[in-house]
């Protein structure tokens, strides 16, 4: 009788493959460590499957989600739709329970598709090389400093104070035991856009990288061209970029990014409560060699035949060592497949009209908003689906009151920025109905 | 097979949105910012793309579809289960900036998991955050640097690391800043403690240790290592790659270790999603508590679970938000199912099966050291040089026969090594299937090695030019 799920074995086994190894007791195979854990581990004898599920459901049921709750936050995690093939198709057990393709003749799936996801995120950012994934935006975006040191041996870093607070304090983590140093680049408070003056005033021989995101975390669109012509050639110029809005905004390789990163959650991955997402990483393809992460190739086989397999894995942890570009091993490569299911299914013609929604219905919100005079706008540049109001309303209590009302209201800006006050960040997608944003409206009318 | 790309056809098309419902706004986007020609994506109709991943999925060797015996990287069966609970729209649909209170699921799941991750470990405290094992170490190694920094032992900058490591140790203790001082096996296949003392010194930081190690062996001079280290102000950094093997029989942190890092993906069966999403958390010794990556999950006196950012040193963030969460999930899930019992069983099979299928291999293959190992083993292919065939060649023809061949030419410090992991969720059947494969292929070495040498035969793909891929770089279609 097994008593335990996943374990194959019957006594039998147990004890025939005992009396093959000559032992009598399990401990015999433990017999050269000094230090045995005599005692139980405090935690749960083990449940059945229906009690487990029982207790995972009721464990996700005290979440309140955004199926059921209408939600007009966003900040670096989108509620997007996504399309009803993708997950039955990603989640095939054979790319599901499939691990790194080290052997790439048995890996041709695997390697395909992440050769086809690279092949997308060049051809949406306008970049020429991509590698297969990393962690997250913020780790992207951390990793790409460190390769900036690489490519010009430089230490400074200018980075716009809109990028994504947690990508800034990430990338302060990861670069400050390498010597390097992050200086902020101010924002205008007219426009929410980067403050020129600031950043030209700021570059000297020693800056390394310029970073600034497009859109920014205010939702403000950046204007690239300017800012490119103001970060000389020798600068590496790296623009944290958000993909849903790709459809509708020019590529940033179109302004001769040096290095592109950005969370692809919103590319088909579910919210998740943050993780795991999809960190986005493309650059020019002469910087490939100092590229973190694994990338694909194409090749042939004995007959000619086309196939695919990692490439410049010499750059790597598991022939570099302490050399290599970086110490990625596991990526994201799950998440990766699910966004390049995304923009298969999207296709051309979808990814502009799903950006042109969230353009839409955040250029609705924040007109209806600002109509019911609870909120005033704050910054005057253009926007994509986000946008900061300064709200008449208490921040915490209209969040409170909204979520009565089944809402996930705006995030509050105090949180990240000081400065901000009451200000707050509103979020449309393509899934915010006008039937939620006039019931919002019409309900604000009714609080002060 | 053909490209996504090759199958698309101008104007097909997938997706579908509702009408808009709201009236449109003008574009007062500059001109020069909107994009004037729609990216390159394929044009297809749905059952193009179904057809075409079902078709790609057949290409792909998988758990669920044999025997995945890859070193060091715990190919073990994955649960079904832990796969629809982990897409519960409680877990799958909720934003990481909710407020606390529309979260407590997720939040206590996370702080039950903190609690389960510390008694298996034997360490004080836990950290979710890391989205990997190897980002895991990074973080462990920024905790030391940190630690070291804050009290004076800052000129401490070397981390002494085995021969036979991961290829991560080294890349992360150089990401976080150290020097790396390479410390040779001895041979029985562990830290050669000569040779450690005499690299011991004022400037040493950490040790970083896989225990059992990636030849599969536990370091059973861990408690001499650990004083050594700690009596010259040192700490131990435990990589829990290979913790498939000692759940419930031995806890890193009772033998000295200060820093841990786990692999979920690994060890508590979350799948490996052909090569990520991982989650790679680490605990502490309670001296470094306040060094930990912010957030942790912590509960107050109410049994109200928040997120605790009140940590005075902390190394800072290591990734946005909280963690890979839907791999928590599925980790937790897995140890609520097997529980205290059933981990401790998990690996002693684990061990049973690694030693099992050795003994069987050692009648015609080279056992690279012959001591009982933990749940893995190295090979070392060298006697088939004989007949002029090389590991990787063994490898290709055990494609041959749809198993997956073992992790080969690591750990670097064995020739022609492979490292063969069989994992405990395969049954005796499989083993001694497995194994007269094994026997076959070495018969076939011998009298046709050619064979050998072309394989793959029997693939849809033979043989890949890895040269000419590397040479001629072609990473996206144009």
């Amino acid at each position: 009788m097994n008593d335990f799920p996943y374990l194959p074995h019957t006594q039998k086994d147990i004890e025939e493959m005992f009396s093959f190894l000559g032992i009598k007791d399990i401990d015999e195979l433990y017999r050269d460590i000094p230090a045995l854990f005599k005692g139980e581990l405090n935690i749960p004898s083990g449940l059945s499957e229906i009690e487990v599920k029982e207790r995972l459901t009721d464990l996700a049921q005290l979440n309140k989600n955004m199926e059921e709750y209408g939600i007009f936050r966003g900040a670096g995690i989108y509620n997007h739709y996504i399309p009803s093939v993708i997950y039955p198709l990603a989640s095939n057990r054979n790319f599901l329970t499939a691990y790194t393709p080290y052997q790439a003749e048995v890996s041709q799936g695997t390697l395909q598709i992440l050769y086809e996801y690279q092949t997308q995120i060049c051809n949406l950012t306008a970049m020429e090389v991509s590698n297969s994934s990393m962690y997250d935006g913020a780790s992207a975006l951390a990793e790409a400093i460190l390769m900036a040191k690489r490519i010009n041996g430089k230490n400074r870093v200018l980075m716009s104070k809109t990028v994504h607070p947690e990508y800034q304090e990430v990338s302060k983590t990861y670069v400050k035991v390498q010597g390097m140093d992050i200086e902020q680049i101010d924002y205008l408070s007219e426009t929410g856009q980067l403050d020129l003056a600031d950043l030209t005033s700021k570059i000297t021989e020693e800056t390394s990288c310029v970073v600034v995101s497009y859109p920014n975390f205010f939702g403000v669109i950046e204007d690239l061209k300017v800012i490119r012509e103001k970060v000389p050639s020798e600068v590496v110029f790296i623009v944290v970029t958000y993909p849903i809005s790709l459809g509708l905004l020019e590529a940033p390789g179109k302004f001769c990014a040096d290095i592109v990163v950005g969370e692809g959650q919103s590319l088909g991955n579910t919210p998740s409560f943050g993780g795991p997402g999809l960190g986005i990483f493309a650059s020019k393809k002469k910087y490939i060699r100092k590229m973190p992460g694994r990338i694909i190739g194409e090749t042939v086989d004995q007959d000619g035949k086309r196939g695919f397999c990692m490439v410049l894995q010499t750059r790597e942890q598991h022939i570099r060592r302490e050399k290599s570009t970086s110490n990625i091993c596991s990526n994201h490569a799950f998440n990766a497949l699910v966004a390049s299911l995304y923009l298969n299914v999207m296709g051309k013609q979808g990814i502009k009209e799903v950006s042109l929604q969230n353009y839409h219905k955040a250029h609705y919100l924040a007109k209806k908003l600002v109509e019911t005079e609870k909120f005033k706008p704050v910054f005057d540049g253009p926007f994509f689906n986000e946008f900061v109001l300064e709200s008449k309303i208490d921040p915490e209590l209209l969040n409170e009151k909204l979520l009565e009302q089944h809402y996930f209201g705006p995030l509050i800006l105090k949180n990240f920025y000081k400065e901000m006050g009451n200000k707050v960040l509103f979020c449309a997608t393509e899934l915010t109905k006008k039937r939620d944003i006039d019931f919002l409206c019409s309900f604000l009318e009714g609080l002060s | 097979m053909k490209l996504i790309f090759e199958k698309s056809v101008s104007g097909r098309k997938s997706y579908s949105l509702p009408k808009l419902d709201v009236k449109e706004s003008q574009i007062d986007i500059p001109e020069h910012l909107v994009r004037n020609e729609a990216p390159i994506l394929p044009e297809l109709y749905e059952v193009d793309i179904v057809r075409h991943y079902n078709q790609l999925a057949t290409l792909n060797h998988s758990v669920d579809r044999g025997f995945y015996p890859l070193g060091s990287c715990t190919m073990k069966y994955n649960p079904f289960l832990n796969e629809e609970v982990a897409s519960l729209n409680g877990f799958k649909f909720i934003h990481p900036y909710q407020e606390e209170s529309t979260v407590q699921g997720a939040l206590e799941l996370m702080y039950e998991l903190q609690e389960f991750l510390k008694e298996i470990t034997g360490m004080a405290n836990v950290t979710l955050q890391p989205a990997a094992g190897a980002h895991g170490e990074l973080t462990g190694m920024l905790i030391i640097k940190k630690y070291l920094q804050e009290n004076n032992l800052g000129h401490k900058n070397e981390v002494i690391i085995p021969d036979s490591a991961h290829g991560t140790n080294p890349a992360s203790a150089v990401m976080a800043g150290f020097e790396v001082v390479k410390v040779n096996s001895n041979n029985e296949g562990r830290v050669d403690l000569d040779h450690l003392k005499s690299l011991v010194n004022e400037n040493t930081a950490a040790i970083m240790l896989t225990n059992p190690n990636t030849l599969g062996f536990f370091e059973k001079d861990i408690l001499k290592i650990s004083d050594l280290m700690h009596k010259n102000d040192a700490l131990l950094y435990y990589d829990g790659a290979n913790l498939n093997a000692i759940m419930g029989k031995v806890r890193p942190g009772d033998n000295g270790f200060d820093v841990v890092h786990l692999n979920l993906h690994k060890t508590f069966s979350t799948p490996h999603g052909m090569g990520g999403p991982g989650s790679g958390p680490i605990a502490v010794k309670s001296y470094l508590k306040e060094y930990l990556p912010k957030p942790v999950v912590g509960m107050k006196e109410s049994g109200e679970y928040y997120f605790d950012y009140d940590i005075s040193k902390s190394v800072g963030k290591m990734r946005s938000f909280y963690g890979n969460f839907l791999v928590l999930v599925k980790a937790y899930t897995y140890i609520l199912s097997l529980g205290k019992e059933g981990l401790k069983k998990v690996s002693e099979l684990a061990t049973l099966n690694a030693n099992y299928l050795k003994e069987k291999l050692s009648k015609f293959l080279n056992v690279a050291y012959p001591d009982v190992c933990k749940h893995e083993f190295v090979i070392k292919g060298t006697s088939l040089k004989d007949y002029g065939v090389s590991t990787l060649d063994f490898a290709k023809r055990l494609l041959d026969y749809g198993i997956h061949p073992p992790t080969v030419y690591f750990p670097l410090i064995v020739d022609e090594a492979m490292m063969i992991e069989p994992t405990e969720t395969e049954s005796k059947e499989t083993l001694d299937e497995v194994a007269a494969i094994y026997e076959k292929i070495v018969e076939e070495a011998r009298r046709e090695p050619d064979k050998l040498k072309e394989a793959p035969l029997t693939l849809p793909i033979k043989r890949l030019d890895e040269v000419k891929a590397n040479k001629e770089l072609n990473v996206k279609f144009d």
